[in-house]
């Protein structure tokens, strides 16, 4: 049974963190910080090929942390692999244990390191999330039985800064209807921006993670405001993280991070934090937040 | 030249259910040559949709609803039925629905399927697009495309990557599913956003055998 639905289940915090897999094969350094927070966090996501750059395989880096008695959340985007190849790719991740899967459209091939790549996209995330839940039920998306079923968790994300909004929070609505049993969110840096949200997606009776990313410099922060879609850190923030020195600015970072979540860990079930290499300051950040 | 296909009655009836009046337009163009189109099979759309109860405000056919224009010209003869009625039912390819929707402010509903032809266009030069996939979908987004118009044809809303209403792919492109959700929501109709759209069926991409042999294609090949 997958902890954190267990968690949820109770009525607890959830926090998780996340796992990009290396490009290439030297996997042991992403392992040992996975470890280095074992007693920190529930759950680490495995990323999917992240921005679309060409890297080890989720499910692998997955099995490995399964082994290592730490708990994964396997993304699977729906950029590279057809509906064929996803269903079987669920079912290998339930033979080798993996419960929790957050199923994501996937960014365009265009934003990574193989622009010229076939983008696939034959289903989109509301589709795979309803696929996913059809194969625990113990049929594939043709309706064919299946010889044993796998048990999953189904995770999806939806970006609570998004304009216009109603958008965003319709199609939350389907990919509940259609599986989704938990909710992670895009970064989000401004406590309004999350109230907003969470009085109407609070409503729709599904646990929600509020997303962290570690804010490592006034630059990261203006990039990300120029180029993430739905991620708008405020002038304050960017400022404070430039008020320190270079050496200093981890501490600020964690500061910032530990505040955002302390002001809004009473409107959510959980947080996604998103440290993006600085994995040595999440047990910091999660003392900061009083979790 | 396109080719179209009708959809079964069944399915056009479906998308109707809940509109309580039917503006017709037919396109008197490409669907003439495909023997499905034209006034007289307009005609016989208004005594079935008729039969199943449902009100049809008005009926108008077309030379080529690729053609706005033209198309704008015919359809304000007909503005108080067009008024009167809560969609318009439009018997053409993908481009004359779509050209129909950036025309009139209601749901345009697609009688017909596109059929593949492997990068045919229409007659006419026009910002509207049809893939020919077959299954055509734009009663499910009132009258925009997504396969076209969203660079990963996703079929149930847009992705996060939607920056102030552009493309994650390149930002001069318009979010397909933005241009979808301003529209459904200028019109009133969210509520269409809402449905589950089941994925797409690859094998209507292809041509049939059927219509590989038919004299149809033949012309096609022809240039005629």
């Amino acid at each position: 049974m997958s902890k954190i639905s267990e968690k949820f289940a109770r009525g607890e915090f959830v926090i998780t963190s996340e796992v990009g897999p290396p490009k290439g094969t030297n996997i042991e350094p992403v392992l040992k910080e996975a470890e280095e927070l074992r007693d920190c966090v529930d759950a680490f996501n495995v990323t999917d090929q992240q921005s679309s750059v060409m890297r080890l395989g989720s499910l692998v880096t997955c099995y490995l942390l399964k082994q290592r008695g730490l708990e994964p959340i396997l993304q699977v985007t729906c950029r590279d692999r057809n509906r064929i190849a996803l269903q079987s790719d669920l079912l290998s991740a339930a033979v080798l244990g993996i419960e929790n899967v957050l199923c994501l459209t996937g960014d365009h091939v265009t934003l990574g390191d193989h622009p010229q790549a076939k983008p696939v996209f034959d289903l989109d995330s509301v589709q795979l999330l309803k696929v996913a839940k059809g194969l625990t039920e113990g049929r594939d998306m043709m309706g064919n039985e299946l010889d044993g079923k796998p048990n999953f968790f189904l995770g999806a994300v939806v970006s609570p800064g998004y304009e216009p909004i109603e958008l965003q929070l319709i199609k939350m609505e389907k990919k509940i209807e259609a599986g989704a049993q938990f909710f992670q969110t895009q970064a989000v840096y401004d406590v309004k921006v999350f109230e907003r949200f969470m009085e109407k997606a609070g409503k729709f009776g599904v646990p929600i993670m509020l997303g962290i990313v570690l804010l490592k410099s006034p630059a990261m922060a203006r990039y990300m405001n120029e180029n993430v879609a739905g991620v708008t850190v405020p002038d304050e923030l960017i400022n404070e993280l430039a008020s320190v020195s270079r050496e200093d600015r981890p501490k600020k970072s964690v500061e910032i991070a530990g505040r955002l979540i302390r002001q809004m860990k009473d409107m959510c079930q959980g947080v996604h934090i998103m440290p993006l290499g600085w994995d040595k300051y999440v047990p910091a950040v999660i003392e900061e937040a009083g979790l | 030249m396109l080719i179209v296909e009708p959809k079964p009655i069944e399915e056009v009836l479906s998308f109707l259910d809940g509109e309580a009046g039917v503006f017709i337009v037919a396109c008197n163009g490409c669907p003439v040559g495909a023997e499905v189109g034209g006034e007289p099979k307009a005609l016989e759309m208004k005594a079935r949709i008729e039969d199943a109860g449902k009100r049809v405000t008005g009926l108008v056919a077309i030379e080529f609803l690729c053609n706005k224009a033209l198309s704008g010209l015919h359809l304000a003869r007909h503005i108080s039925e067009i008024d009167e009625a809560t969609c318009i039912l439009v018997l053409s390819c993908g481009v004359g629905v779509q050209a129909i929707a950036n025309t009139v402010d209601k749901p345009a509903y697609p009688a017909f399927n596109t059929l593949p032809m492997r990068g045919a266009p229409g007659v006419w030069q026009s910002t509207e697009r049809c893939n020919q996939c077959g299954d055509c979908l734009l009663y499910l987004t009132g009258g925009l495309c997504p396969v076209t118009l969203c660079a990963k044809s996703l079929l149930n809303g847009a992705c996060g990557g939607t920056n102030n209403g552009k493309c994650e792919v390149d930002p001069q492109l318009d979010c397909g599913w933005y241009l979808i959700y301003e529209r459904l929501k200028r019109i009133g109709r969210l509520d269409i956003l809402k449905r589950y759209v089941p994925p797409k069926d690859f094998q209507k991409y292809m041509p049939s055998a059927e219509l590989r042999n038919s004299r149809l294609w033949a012309l096609e090949k022809k240039g005629i």
